[in-house]
């Protein structure tokens, strides 16, 4: 049974306030809380390491999956392996997400390694936030690693965020993109206090016709630290779009690195990067409008990582 | 009624100090006034003075009888004061229904905000969900600013040079918008403009320049002067050419 802290963190990291519909994983502490199959979609339980297979039958189309991760332990250190089979011409929603709930002086951290193997044709979009919460002084760290495999004429639209609670986090990304497949990550990230986050994306088009857009939104408040790298490698006839847009205030620290390699020809790469503090004028208008200086930055803050 | 008593405002620029109003002195109570005159003569200065941007170094500004001088940006919004920028700020991320519901001062329906954004000559579907960012043109963030003016709804507003950037929306239009503002509001729309047609429908036109009021007075008194300057310096210009 999950308590009232739990049904909270499930509802922040995954909007589930009740039973989810279609099938879903709930892992509690390190184990197994709650599951549903569907006809098209099965989850089995990995035998060789910790985690689970979640296999979406070719064809699939209009549904979800629900995967959240909630730890309320203080001390727990849980890693987990998750591989998404999504097949041929599925069209799937696909809900992740972390929420650590830590009281205790222990740090308490969830490593997810999920690796996607996007079939033909095969259309997915996968949501995932990361959140913490509680008032011990165990520090709430959080290091996902996601693979994605893209077959020929493949779709995957990544939304990732994490917006507060998380101590330190080291976010890796690795794609590899077949004919004309297509790769769509936004990622949203706001730091406070002394917090890091690191995040390192790799994308290969290998495929002639394939593209990726990596857009990443942040915000670094208090004493926070980020890091922002991504390579976006052209291997053939591509295009490749990488930027990285943040916002600093107080004493924020924000590195931007964002690299494209072409590999060939016919590869049409562009990278952006933008960092800087919230500008005057914006400010200002906001005020001219009746905001108080406070809301006005709270007002465009929230737009921006909307 | 908005009343400025004296007021001096100087910024340094190259590291001396310029001043850009020189005790300038000014009752507003009349339903359109415009403010005119050459680029740098401080119109623009006066406006931000107004809607509290700029504090100046002497002088008192009173609004509806009360004295808001020492009042900040947010709390000259609040009593009722509204200001259109001349270059309107883009937000990344804010929506065009964003910046009206804040402009509105709470959550709007889709239908009100369609409807102001109608009456810029917007249709509003393409707009209502775009973000106030670099994909917008110049005309189409002018015509959003005034759309957020016409939300804010309140009796004293300024708009610096509303008509730049329109082209294919006409004047007309643009009229029709101030009209509509003080039959539903009433109060006074302050206009900075060098625009012909906008002076035209002025109760009064305020002539600034070199940091001073030059002069003021009703459209048949200050059009005149204004229109044989033209032909004045259009006639030197043609000299030298």
């Amino acid at each position: 049974m999950l308590n009232s802290i739990e049904l909270n963190l499930l509802k922040t990291v995954a909007d589930i306030h009740e039973t989810p519909e279609g099938a879903y994983n709930i892992r509690q502490n390190g184990k197994k809380a709650a599951r549903n199959t569907t006809a098209n979609i099965d989850i089995v339980t990995k035998t060789d390491k910790d985690g689970i297979d979640i296999i979406i039958k070719p064809g699939t189309k209009n549904e979800s999956v629900h995967i959240p991760v909630i730890i309320s332990e203080a001390g727990l250190h849980d890693l987990v392996y998750n591989d998404f089979f999504i097949g041929e011409d599925a069209d799937v929603v696909i809900v992740a997400g972390c929420g650590i709930h830590n009281c205790g002086d222990q740090d308490s951290a969830h490593d997810g390694v999920h690796t996607f193997f996007v079939g033909k044709n095969a259309k997915v979009k996968y949501i995932e936030k990361h959140y913490g919460a509680g008032d011990g002084i165990g520090g709430r760290l959080m290091n996902p690693s996601t693979v994605v495999h893209i077959e020929e004429g493949g779709y995957m639209e990544m939304e990732t965020t994490q917006i507060g609670g998380i101590d330190s986090t080291y976010r890796k990304t690795t794609a590899d993109l077949g004919e004309k497949a297509t790769l769509i990550i936004h990622e949203k990230i706001m730091t406070q206090g002394t917090q890091t986050a690191k995040t390192d994306f790799t994308v290969d088009l290998n495929g002639a016709g394939s593209s990726c857009n990596v857009v990443s939104r942040s915000v670094a408040k208090g004493n926070s630290e980020q890091t922002f790298y991504s390579n976006v490698n052209g291997n053939s006839l591509c295009h490749g779009h990488t930027e990285c847009d943040a916002i600093i205030m107080d004493n924020g620290k924000v590195s931007s690195l964002p690299q494209v390699t072409a590999n060939c020809i016919d590869a049409s790469l562009i990278h952006e990067a933008a960092i800087g503090k919230i500008a005057g004028e914006q400010i200002i208008k906001l005020m001219t409008l009746g905001l108080t200086e406070q809301e006005a930055e709270e007002q465009i803050v929230n737009g921006f990582l909307k | 009624m908005l009343e400025l008593k004296n007021i001096t405002y100087s910024a340094s620029e190259d590291g001396t100090e310029k001043e850009i109003l020189k005790n300038v002195s000014l009752k507003i109570d009349e339903r359109f006034v415009a403010v005119t005159g050459p680029n740098g003569g401080g119109k623009s200065t006066l406006a931000k003075v107004i809607a509290g941007i700029y504090t100046p170094q002497s002088g008192e500004i009173w609004f509806n009888g009360e004295n808001i001088t020492d009042l900040s940006i947010t709390e000259r919004a609040q009593r009722g004061i509204s200001f259109a920028f001349q270059q309107p700020v883009r937000f990344k991320g804010l929506t065009v229904k964003d910046l009206i519901s804040i402009a509105k001062g709470g959550k709007i329906t889709v239908t009100e905000a369609c409807d102001y954004l109608s009456q810029v000559g917007l249709c509003a579907k393409d707009y209502i969900n775009r973000e106030v960012n670099a994909s917008l043109s110049g005309g189409e963030l002018k015509r959003i600013e005034i759309a957020t003016i016409m939300a804010r709804g309140t009796t004293f507003s300024i708009f610096d040079e509303p008509e730049a950037g329109i082209d294919l929306w006409s004047f007309q239009n643009l009229i029709h918008v101030f009209e509509n503002m003080h039959k539903l509001l009433g109060g006074s729309i302050v206009i900075i403009s060098h625009q012909e047609r906008i002076l035209n429908i002025a109760d009064r036109i305020i002539v600034v320049a070199n940091g001073e009021i030059q002069s003021s007075g009703t459209k048949e008194e200050i059009l005149p002067q204004l229109l044989d300057g033209y032909t004045f310096c259009s006639a030197l210009e043609d000299k030298l050419k």
